[in-house]
């Protein structure tokens, strides 16, 4: 991307902070004018901008009727097992965290009132946010948090934020408000790591056992009924710490997993918000009077990973001819209708910190793979694709014209059709080419470490490149912003250009709400649903 | 009415026989299944340490045969046990989901047995008419067509564009009861259309098979009204098989319904035992499974006690 359109997207931004700090009404209407109409806006339109931030400010009221396509019956209120977006909706509205990621996608403080690294990043030192009083009346002291954490560490846990835990060596209170957690290296993404929907602060004894079965959290919402899989409900907070978040007086959240009952369920006013559209009826869900479609791109993305020590994928220009005779655009219009983004043959999404956008898109180019074909010393090429809908919806399609697009540069994929039963454990991993999805992660390092690392469970390209891995443990260490954003860079240039993995898309997270509900300009991509922290971030207009 | 006691002493017998095979079947059945309960409930997480830990906690490594039995000492002695996944007490679990399931089998029966009986009754009486074709038609077609499709339909038409009921059958106890039938009203009429078909075809089929016999003639020739041929001579002996196909379709109002159920979003037993059995919560599908079972041995049991008792011959056999 050029560098003046770059500063304009800066700009933007922080129109859009001063739009927040309006509504907020933390910046006065002649700050806001002065500042509006510095970075080029005229006096007309500023004076706009400000009369419509202020008439959007949140209002307290109603009762938000959430259908959510997830969850189920086994859910519990014990965070260590949350595998699903409708449960860690609810988790997020009855607890907090040391840090969260906010709908602009900044990391900032919610628990904790800030937090300090050592210049090695292996010791962290969050200072507590003083007087948060939990549901019950207790107030959240060093104890509760160590207690917390501690739950998913040690030899029995079975939390499934246990690997997320596990460079953390130490973890001891240094006074009644402040947590040090000495770590075995050093990792600059502490504090994001702590925002993660399982490490959830609940109230501990005395002995350190922590009480995950009321539902007792700090958050906007006190559990009333927990009816997991059916019907929960929730009332307001009224002693929530946070200033502007938890409009809603009530809460009934509704797990409705059948699309068509969950649409259908929105269109009669049975309910305010769903998410997971059908992207197959969403433009007709657009037309609808009194409901409104939303799309955030997140980090959800399709891989088809090849493993680069097999032949014939082991040869770098083998991969750029695959990589190029893919028609990535098309597979957008058909697969995903157009509700996502093209990838770039890298894993990290614009929802992403440091996503790289200097990095040329790839696109679909015959000549260019040709011409790779040639310097690999092929004049034809026949390679097996293995694909099964369980890797994503559409997957068998995928691959299918991915088998057309590649024909045209001489390249022939055989597809091979999977059982869908058991493609995880028998195709993904097995297999020298096949479909595959990632949730993606918030984090750059984790989802680099997770599926590109050398020797990591699920390198499912078999990648292994020297100067990625020396980055790779550099960056997860270094405290400097712009020097950590070059080296991401670098290894997202690496990956594009010398990776084993096809990243033709990201899929955005497409849900919609009935026209009174309100919502920041700008909602979170880490996870759906504004972050899964939309039943505190919304507000009935 | 000696006979009828040894008649339900025997059969209830037999019926925990049934339960006990139905019980042993279903554990090997969900064992037999690829992945156990901490591997589904971890999901991607499932690392073998946690997967380790988890087995412990829930004494899940402990060989089959050990698990089974347990369980069904427990079961013995009146405890179900509680659920592997949310660590309920299953009667505190099933217990709501077994009366929402029930209510709207209920609802069901109530719109559609009585209807089901009356269109049968009048197409026996109007036999080859008009009226016997469309209504033969109609509910044949209605049989026709899977439950969720009916439910679709009837959803776009008096949810969407009539507005008259909820699309949806969101239910729980803060509700008034004549709330709760509003919002039952379409998985209801969904179960009805599906099922009337059934019932109206016996009862007519019943009738007209008696319309032949010679005490009908008679009462045909003495000049009585056919109307009154029907309700008093011919549908007393036509009770035997009609007030068997109304039971086998109440059995299925309960037990068949989880489509509907999906459909509708209705938090009933079904629903629950479908998710159960993805996560192999081995309690609660077995659990689920004894319900189910035991639906159809008692519903069984009473149609055969209600067609001996409808027919004197057989209450006094010689």
């Amino acid at each position: 991307m050029p560098r003046d359109i770059k500063g304009g997207n800066g700009n933007m931004k922080n129109i859009d902070q001063l739009k927040q700090l309006a509504r907020d009404q933390k910046v006065s209407r002649r700050e806001f004018m002065s500042t509006v109409t510095a970075m080029g806006v005229t006096v007309a339109a500023a004076s706009t901008m400000w009369s419509s931030s202020v008439q959007a400010a949140p209002k307290r009221g109603g009762k938000m009727r959430m259908g959510s396509a997830h969850g189920n019956t086994t859910d519990t209120l014990d965070p260590s097992t949350f595998n699903n977006g409708g449960i860690i909706q609810q988790g997020y509205a009855m607890r907090n965290h040391l840090s969260e990621v906010d709908n602009n996608g900044t990391l900032i403080p919610e628990l904790s009132s800030g937090w300090e690294a050592s210049d090695d990043a292996t010791e962290w030192v969050f200072t507590l946010r003083k007087g948060v009083e939990f549901h019950n009346g207790k107030t959240m002291d060093a104890n509760d948090v160590i207690s917390s954490m501690n739950y998913h560490r040690g030899k029995d846990s079975k939390s499934a934020a246990k690997p997320l835990l596990a460079p953390v060596t130490e973890l001891k209170a240094d006074g009644k408000d402040k947590v040090v957690f000495k770590l075995s290296g050093g990792s600059a993404d502490f504090p994001y790591i702590v925002s993660d929907y399982h490490l959830a602060i609940m109230p501990a004894d005395a002995s350190g056992k922590v009480d995950w079965q009321s539902g007792v959290g700090t958050g906007a919402y006190i559990k009333e009924k927990f009816e997991p899989g059916v019907r929960s409900t929730y009332k307001r907070n009224p002693n929530y710490f946070k200033a502007g978040r938890g409009h809603f007086d009530e809460v009934e959240f509704l797990t409705i997993t059948d699309v068509v009952a969950r649409t259908n369920a929105l269109t009669t006013g049975e309910i305010d918000a769903m998410s997971r559209c059908d992207l197959k009826t969403v433009h007709l869900l657009k037309r609808r009077k009194g409901v409104k479609v939303e799309e955030v791109t997140g980090t959800l993305h399709y891989t088809i990973p090849m493993h680069t020590d097999v032949a014939p994928f082991d040869n770098n220009h083998v991969r750029m001819a695959l990589k190029y005779a893919l028609d990535r655009e098309v597979l957008l219009k058909t697969i995903l209708r157009g509700h996502g983004v093209v990838g770039n043959d890298h894993p990290i999404s614009t929802a992403n910190r440091f996503h790289n956008g200097d990095l040329p898109q790839r696109s679909y180019d015959l000549d260019k793979a040709k011409f790779h074909m040639k310097k690999a010393g092929l004049t034809s090429l026949s390679v097996d694709l293995s694909a099964a809908d369980a890797a994503f919806v559409g997957a068998v399609d995928a691959a299918v014209l991915y088998k057309e697009h590649a024909a045209k540069a001489g390249i022939n994929i055989n597809v091979v059709r999977e059982p869908s039963d058991g493609y995880w454990s028998n195709v993904w991993l097995k297999k020298p080419w096949c479909m595959v999805y990632w949730g993606g992660r918030p984090i750059e390092d984790m989802m680099f470490s997770q599926s590109l690392a050398t020797g990591a469970d699920w390198n499912e390209s078999h990648f292994s490149h020297k100067r990625f891995m020396e980055l790779l443990v550099k960056a997860r260490a270094e405290l400097d912003e712009p020097k950590r954003r070059a080296m991401y860079y670098e290894m997202q240039k690496i990956v594009n250009m010398e990776g084993g993995t096809v990243v033709p898309l990201f899929a955005n997270y497409v849900f919609a709400m009935s026209d009174k509900v309100h919502h920041d300009p700008k909602m979170a991509g880490n996870w759906d649903m504004d972050g899964d922290k939309s039943l505190e971030r919304w507000w009935f207009g | 009415m000696s006979q009828i006691v040894k008649l339900v002493a025997q059969r209830l017998a037999l019926g925990l026989l049934t339960l006990f095979i139905i019980s042993l079947i279903i554990f090997l059945c969900v064992e037999m299944l690829p992945g156990n309960f901490s591997e589904a409930i971890l999901g991607q997480a499932a690392t073998p340490e946690t997967v380790a830990a988890f087995n412990r906690e829930l004494g899940l490594d402990l060989p089959p045969h050990e698990r089974y039995f347990t369980w069904l000492f427990n079961m013995v002695q009146g405890d179900f046990g509680r659920s592997l996944a949310s660590k309920r007490e299953l009667s505190e679990l099933l217990g709501y989901r077994l009366e929402n399931t029930l209510f709207l089998a209920s609802v069901a029966a109530v719109i559609a047995i009585p209807l089901a009986v009356t269109l049968g009754v009048l197409a026996a009486l109007y036999r080859d008419s008009f009226y016997d074709r469309a209504v033969n038609v109609v509910t044949l077609s209605s049989i026709s067509f899977p439950e969720f499709f009916v439910a679709y339909i009837l959803i776009l038409i008096l949810a969407q564009n009539l507005g008259w009921f909820p699309a949806i059958s969101n239910i729980n106890d803060e509700l008034g009861f004549w709330e709760k039938i509003y919002r039952t009203a379409l998985p209801a009429f969904t179960l009805t259309l599906v099922c009337v078909a059934h019932m109206m075809r016996m009862t007519r089929a019943a009738i007209i098979n008696l319309l032949a016999s010679p005490y009908i003639e008679m009462a045909r020739l003495k000049g009585l009204r056919p109307g009154r041929i029907i309700l008093k001579h011919a549908l007393p002996n036509a009770l035997a098989p009609i007030i068997n196909v109304v039971v086998l379709n109440m059995a299925y109002l309960v037990v068949g319904v989880v489509l509907v159920e999906v459909v509708f979003v209705y938090p009933g037993l079904g629903q629950l035992f479908v998710d159960s059995v993805r996560s192999r919560d081995i309690p609660v599908v077995q659990a689920c499974s004894l319900i189910f079972a035991m639906t159809y041995v008692l519903l069984n049991l009473l149609a055969d006690v209600l067609s001996i008792m409808s027919n004197p011959r057989l209450l006094h056999p010689r």
